[in-house]
């Protein structure tokens, strides 16, 4: 069947099952605009900035697990979609951006609207294409899905020039394996190495695990858990790892790190064992490296080989998906009397109890002002921890992650690795438009809402009623906090004097503001808001000058840390 | 240390700026790099020579292998084998020299290229440190300028780099 290209672009997304597209149009990408209004099983949302989209994409992909999908234009349409990209990438979300180019005979002119975008995201994507004969095009989309979705994923720029877009040829519709011959990622674990692994959990007497993205990604959450019980250890997660172990389990110690708990990190540091599941050994999560787990072996496994010992020297590298590699140390574990010898636990528990006795989370609320990290005990409460939460960059999203317990995977959306201020918005509409059906809340902070603040008209043009809850304390609170800690309160530009009437501003929006300026409202306010079947935006007039504590002093060890 | 790195590559738009740019932005030491294609159509085959200790050479192998349109990544300084690079230097040869430089080229087993009554360009190949001693020696002569192709290189024995 002979098509233009831009109908290939569309069948090959409807054959690759993509039904959701998040968008905004342009002169070069017209041809495809006119294939997706001919294509109602497509439906595409109209967002108000094209990072907006790709967050919105990535929202997406991180409460399915499929590829999220954004089309933008060429020149600005793709460089606003750069800290899309990056954040994607940062954090190893499965996405296909498809780019609008200039005609082929153009590129390299300086003509208008052209980018060199392969140049400008071959940094911040997993890989990108440029497509310059509709002949390619079918099988490139497929390569590009492929490359998203497997091995360590990640977000892949499609670069369609517009006569590309507009010159025909035959689609054959093609199922079965993509193959690249020079892609091939290991996802079996070496069975030595598994065996290995198996042998020093069982002689541990300290064990801890430490899990990260990884296991969301490779939706290995049951055997996560299967494992953790199985061997009766502590287990800890990383900003990105939240909810692939429930966090509701007495065996879960809380999130560890900069801003994790105090037993978490006094688990690590004391640890004969850690075993790192699908987790980077971020700066953010190890602090002083010298200082890192000093008495433990390291096992770890990575489907990445460059994450293995790029940061801390491990002493057992296993390559491989994490949901395979943790059922091949599952059945090890599993076969009959493999756990008769390991050693008692007990006194390791006792320990981690006494750093529990800590309570290093405590706030008081007192009657005047509201403490940010009440409001989303009560927002849990009110959800019954069953909501999808996005959060943007800041003290809100380490409140969000310290106070809001998530047992499930895929409920917990937060850009980790770039730290984005302005993901929450979008990434949370993405999130809506996967589960309609679900209480999706974004936890923000008044910075970050501005930063695509825009988004509150696609939520109402598409009608997708996400709750907002702005924990409002008239600072770029993170960067106070800082300046407090490490620069003796001076509070060098972090001060947003002015901020809009965020009530008013929703309802200029046709979403629904609320406010609350007293802990007694808080309550009432939320409740309303999730009763209401709009967009809300609930503005929490919180404590100014609270800080998120505990806290690891950049550069400093985990065992150093500062509690309130 | 220094190790010599050879990199299988789809022969595609791009794969070079991949290469440098990766080390560009991670920051790893490049001392040459060639690049050309292997023998086939499908096929580039580049030669890199970088410096590091085993972890910084580690992440450079496994950063590389990452690379989506790289095939194989193969570090040849672990095994045997061997190395060349050419060299073009055109030296100034007035009468009174002419024969030094000749037999200098002739040390090395290198040849003439080029004559001018007052030059001579000189080919020259070899593993780098024959290549230094050569210009070593003309250097005094007096240099005019130079060439240097960076150093291509193949393992030992009957094995090719990727078992077929
Ligand atoms: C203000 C701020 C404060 C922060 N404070 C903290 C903090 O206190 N604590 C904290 O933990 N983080 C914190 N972070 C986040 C931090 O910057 C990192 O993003 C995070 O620690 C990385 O998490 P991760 O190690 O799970 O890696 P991810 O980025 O989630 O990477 C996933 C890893 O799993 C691997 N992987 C992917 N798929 C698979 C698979 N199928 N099988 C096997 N392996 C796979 C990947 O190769 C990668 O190595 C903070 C961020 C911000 C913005
Ligand atoms: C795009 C972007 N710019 C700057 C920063 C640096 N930064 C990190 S947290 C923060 C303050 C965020 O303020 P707000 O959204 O009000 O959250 P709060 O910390 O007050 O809860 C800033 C400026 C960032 N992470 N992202
Ligand atoms: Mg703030």
């Amino acid at each position: 069947m002979e098509l233009t290209g831009a109908e290939i672009i569309v069948r090959s997304l409807l054959d690759l099952g993509v039904r959701h597209v998040f968008g905004y149009p342009g002169g070069s990408v017209l041809h495809i605009y006119d294939a997706i209004f001919k294509t109602p099983e497509i439906q595409h949302i109209l967002c108000r900035h094209e990072q907006g989209a790709v967050h919105a994409a990535d929202g997406y992909a991180r409460v399915t697990g499929e590829v999220g999908v954004a089309l933008v234009t060429s020149g600005p349409g793709a460089t606003n979609a750069l800290t899309g990209l990056a954040t994607a990438n940062m954090d190893s979300i499965p996405l296909v951006c498809l780019t609008g180019q200039v005609p082929v005979d153009l590129i390299g002119n300086d003509a208008f609207q052209e980018a060199d975008t392969v140049g400008i995201t071959r940094s911040c994507t997993k890989h990108n294409f440029l497509v310059r004969h509709v002949a390619d095009l079918a099988r490139v989309l497929r390569e590009a899905f492929h490359i998203a979705r497997t091995g360590r994923p990640g977000p892949v720029v499609v670069d369609l020039p517009k006569d590309v877009t507009a010159a025909r040829c035959d689609y054959v519709h093609t199922d079965g394996e993509v193959k690249i011959r020079s892609y091939n990622p290991t996802v079996i674990g070496n069975s030595r190495q598994v065996k290995k692994a198996v042998a020093m959990l069982l002689e541990s007497s300290r064990p801890m695990i430490y899990t990260g993205g990884g296991v969301i990604l490779a939706n290995a959450a049951p055997e996560l858990t299967r494992f953790t019980r199985l061997l009766g250890a502590p287990i800890t997660n990383t900003l990105m790892g939240l909810g692939g172990f429930p966090a509701t389990d007495p065996q879960f110690v809380g999130m560890l790190g900069m801003h994790g708990t105090y037993e978490a990190n006094m688990a690590v540091s004391h640890c004969d064992l850690l075993v790192a599941i699908g987790a980077r050994f971020d700066d953010r999560v190890t602090g002083k490296i010298s200082q890192f787990a000093p008495s433990a072996k390291i096992i770890h496994v990575d489907i990445d080989p460059t994450s293995i010992s790029k940061n801390v020297k491990v002493h057992l590298p296993i390559v491989g998906d994490v949901k395979n590699v943790l059922g091949q140390m599952n059945a090890l574990l599993e076969a009959q009397g493999a756990r008769d010898h390991q050693p008692d636990l007990k006194p390791w528990w006792d320990q981690i109890q006494s750093w529990r006795d800590k309570h290093c989370l405590n706030y008081t609320q007192k009657q005047d002002w509201i403490q940010p990290q009440f409001v989303i005990e009560t927002l849990n409460r009110l959800t019954r921890s069953e909501a999808i939460v996005a959060t943007d960059v800041g003290q809100h999203q380490m409140w969000a992650a310290q106070f809001y317990p998530f047992d499930r995977p895929r409920y917990w959306l937060t850009s980790g690795g770039l730290g984005t201020m302005g993901y929450g918005l979008p990434a949370a509409m993405g999130a809506k438009v996967a589960r309609p059906d679900e209480t999706v809340l974004l936890i923000t902070g008044d910075g970050s809402i501005q930063m695509n603040i825009q988004e509150l008209a696609t939520c109402r043009q598409f009608h997708i009623p996400v709750k907002i809850a702005i924990l409002n304390n008239n600072y770029l609170g993170m960067v106070r906090q800082w300046q407090e800690i490490f620069y003796e309160g001076r509070y060098s530009h972090s001060h947003m004097a002015f901020g809009p009437d965020f009530v008013k501003l929703a309802e200029a929006y046709g979403a629904v503001g609320l406010r609350a300026t007293r802990p007694e409202e808080v309550e009432p306010v939320i409740k309303k808001a999730l009763e209401i079947d709009n967009t809300v935006v609930m503005d929490f007039r919180v404590a100014e000058e609270s800080n998120v504590y505990p806290m690891v002093p950049a550069g400093k060890a985990l065992n150093e840390m500062i509690l309130l | 240390m220094r190790h010599v790195i050879s990199v299988l590559v789809e022969n595609e738009a791009g794969v070079l700026s991949r290469v440098a740019g990766l080390f560009a932005a991670r920051g790893f030491n490049i001392e040459s790099l060639t690049v050309a294609p292997a023998g086939d159509e499908q096929t580039s085959r580049i030669t890199l020579v970088s410096e590091g200790d085993d972890e910084i050479i580690e992440q450079i192998i496994k950063q590389l292998n990452k690379l989506i349109p790289v095939i194989h990544v193969v570090d040849l300084t672990e095994g045997a084998h061997v190395e060349r690079e050419l060299m073009l230097v055109k030296v100034t040869a007035e009468k009174e020299v002419r024969a030094e430089v000749l037999r200098i080229a002739d040390i090395f087993r290198s040849r003439v290229v080029d004559a001018t009554p007052n030059s001579f360009m000189i080919e020259v190949t070899g593993d780098a440190t024959k290549l230094d001693a050569c210009l070593e020696l003309l250097k005094p002569l007096g240099v005019i300028e130079l060439v240097r192709t960076g150093q291509v290189a193949l393992s030992r024995g009957n094995r090719g780099m990727i078992k077929n």
